[in-house]
């Protein structure tokens, strides 16, 4: 594919896609584009497919029909998931999942973009750049007093941070980020939204959330789901307006 | 594990080695102090059971394959050791043919079948005894790993592959002794005796060499940034491939290691016990090895070496008393163990925090304040 026609000036371009499952169509002829640089919320009651959008991006869910292209020019159906992890693409998971007996120190260092071969890993040291660039995300996740803890000894907020930390190692242009506030005091949420913001600076993220506060703290675009497939789209107060949103979500 | 719990170890493995043998050589029969050349086999033995242990532990501990089957790569490494050894007995055997072992003249057969071949050279024998288990857990491994069968579904199949070798190796048209497998042996490295006190002193130290050698190789290995990203794999492992890993290739490499590990104890422990036979490839043997890992202490290869020397020597007590009881015994001990102590053995010990991953390499803070300026942007 080349970088002409539509996906021309897109990080993400969704279109079409779907997925069965058993006779339930959980993706159903979704569509969806983002431009380099964007940061899109995708908001939808459970089970509007939220997670499996993410899954068919991510390569661990085949979709049944429809075109996933990545960065304008890359086929993303074809490929499985360390290849498109490798392309640039980082994931958070809806549950935090760090690396429990690992230290956020190891989190991060197992994180960091580089050679992900065993051959290379069995020799890798620890350079002065690694080190340094662990100690920069450590700062922007704000887990400095925290290096030598270990991942499953931190709080559940601490484990989203350090989720999100390792999300940013990998260095993704793109990061799909799935209710990342669950759970959080409100403290922390107006935290996390700082942080989002403060990473969509370089890099574009889709993030899945519930809790429309936060949503509204982002100030970014809103895409609403439902029942696989997009129901309303724009700013937060037109889809938040929007009576067909009302019905199936807000109004309950 | 500490620097210290390594150093220990080895010093426990070779200490106790060369006691053995000096009581063995420099103490005359009938004295207090002199340990009969049978124990000095028997230490052997157990040591040899060690390197099987510490394979299992490799990939149990720490990659999180149950491995239900790693007997039979240890009978594997036994029966190249066994072939080399049947080789040397030449024209000494009943039949006294030249060509040919003893079983072979008994069916019939008038020639070295090819994969014969060679087995008289030792250098032969230590390849295939590394090759031949090694090429089996690559095929098995890269089939297994990359089909992303893991868990209860792997043990079942590595039980599956030694149940499956059990019965090829019982045929006698197989050529490899059928039942009574590879016996009789008479020496080895141009003409050492194996019935020798100082050849099975020399066992005995060999084992424990190697047993060394493979416990500092699969230190560094799960020291080293692959034994952490095993780790990962171990814990999380879709997490590892959203990462941009492929876990499949980190299993395979220890897969590989441990299966040649396990290997090079069964070619130590066929000349030291004098036998090699299909029973080595008992689905039950297996699982012993795993037993004594877990009671040793999984994720900590010092735990491994302690558990399959203490329980084997347990066995050897106990057997000698109440033979039938044996099984009991060690089931209960296993139950025991998996209640009270997960750590097993060596988690009685004082020792670090962390039993599963050793001690993490402390990260240096830096001393500048150069690495504020570098947020996400880099
Ligand atoms: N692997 C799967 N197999 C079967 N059904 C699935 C699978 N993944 C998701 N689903 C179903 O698809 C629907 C959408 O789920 P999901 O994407 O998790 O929703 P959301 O994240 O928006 O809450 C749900 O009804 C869910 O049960
Ligand atoms: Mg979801």
């Amino acid at each position: 594919m080349t970088a002409i026609g539509p996906t021309s000036d897109t990080v993400l371009y969704v279109n079409g896609v779907t997925k069965v499952f058993d006779g339930f169509r959980a993706l159903n002829n979704l569509s969806l584009v983002l431009r380099p640089g964007e940061m899109r919320a995708i908001i939808g009651p459970n089970g509007a497919g939220k997670t499996t959008m993410m899954d068919v991006i991510t390569g661990k869910t085949r979709p049944d029909t429809g075109q996933v292209v990545f960065d304008a020019d890359t086929d993303l159906t074809k490929l499985d998931e360390p290849a498109i992890a490798q392309l640039g693409i980082g994931r958070k998971f809806q549950k935090p999942t760090v690396f429990e007996h690992h230290t956020v120190w190891d989190n991060l260092l197992l994180s960091l973009a580089g050679d992900r071969a065993p051959g290379f890993a069995l020799f890798a040291r620890q350079t002065k750049a690694e080190r340094e660039r662990i100690e920069g995300i450590l700062r922007t996740v704000r887990l400095m007093e925290h290096r030598n803890r270990r991942g499953g000894d931190l709080s559940h907020g601490q484990k989203q941070w350090l989720e999100i930390g390792m999300l940013l190692a990998q260095e993704p242009k793109l990061l799909l980020v799935d209710e990342p506030v669950a759970g959080m005091t409100d403290h922390e949420t107006a935290q996390t939204a700082e942080l989002l913001r403060e990473i969509n600076r370089t890099r574009s993220v889709v993030v899945v959330e519930h809790d429309m506060d936060f949503v509204r703290a982002l100030g970014v675009r809103v895409t609403c789901l439902h029942e696989g497939s997009v129901l309303s789209e724009g700013t937060i107060d037109h889809v938040s307006a929007d009576p067909k949103v009302v019905e199936v979500y807000l109004g309950r | 594990m500490s620097r210290l719990a390594a150093t220990l170890t080895i010093a426990c493995v070779l200490g106790s080695a060369l006691l053995l043998i000096v009581l063995n050589q420099a103490t005359p029969p009938g004295s207090a102090a002199h340990v009969s050349t049978y124990a000095v086999s028997l230490a052997g033995k157990y040591l040899s059971y060690a390197m099987l242990a510490l394979a299992v532990d490799l990939v149990w501990g720490f990659a999180g394959i149950l491995s239900l089957g790693h007997a039979a790569f240890f009978a594997l490494g036994g029966y190249a050791m066994g072939m080399y050894l049947m080789r040397q007995i030449g024209t000494r055997g009943v039949y006294a043919n030249p060509d040919l072992p003893d079983f072979m003249v008994f069916l019939n057969w008038h020639e070295l079948p090819w994969y014969w071949w060679g087995f008289n050279w030792f250098p032969v024998a230590v390849l295939a005894a590394l090759l031949v288990p090694g090429i089996l857990a690559l095929v098995f491994g890269w089939l297994a790993f990359r089909s992303r069968v893991t868990g209860v579904y792997l043990s079942i199949i590595t039980q599956a592959l030694t149940y499956a070798l059990l019965l090829a190796f019982f045929r006698n048209d197989m050529g490899f002794g059928g039942n009574n497998g590879l016996t009789d042996f008479k020496d080895m490295l141009g003409g050492i005796s194996l019935q020798s006190d100082a050849t099975r002193c020399g066992l005995l130290l060999a084992t424990a060499i190697l047993l060394s050698a493979a416990f500092l190789l699969t230190r560094a290995m799960v020291l080293s940034r692959y034994g952490k990203v095993l780790v990962a794999v171990r814990d999380a492992e879709s997490r590892t491939r959203f990462l941009g890993y492929r876990p499949e290739r980190y299993k395979l490499v220890a897969w590989v290691v441990s299966a040649m590990i396990a290997s090079i104890g069964g070619a130590l422990y066929v000349p030291q016990v004098g036998i090699i036979n299909p029973g080595e490839f008992a689905p039950a043997n297996s699982i012993e090895a795993v037993i004594w890992v877990a009671i040793g202490g999984r994720g900590t290869l010092s735990g491994a070496i302690l558990g399959a020397v203490l329980v084997n020597f347990g066995k050897t007590l106990f057997t000698g008393a109440l033979p039938e009881l044996w099984l009991f015994a060690l089931g209960g001990l296993f139950i025991a163990v998996t209640l009270f102590l997960p750590n097993g053995i060596i988690g009685l010990l004082p020792r670090r925090k962390d039993a599963a991953v050793d001690e993490p390499e402390q990260p240096p803070v830096l001393t500048t304040s150069e690495a504020a300026a570098r947020e996400v942007t880099s």
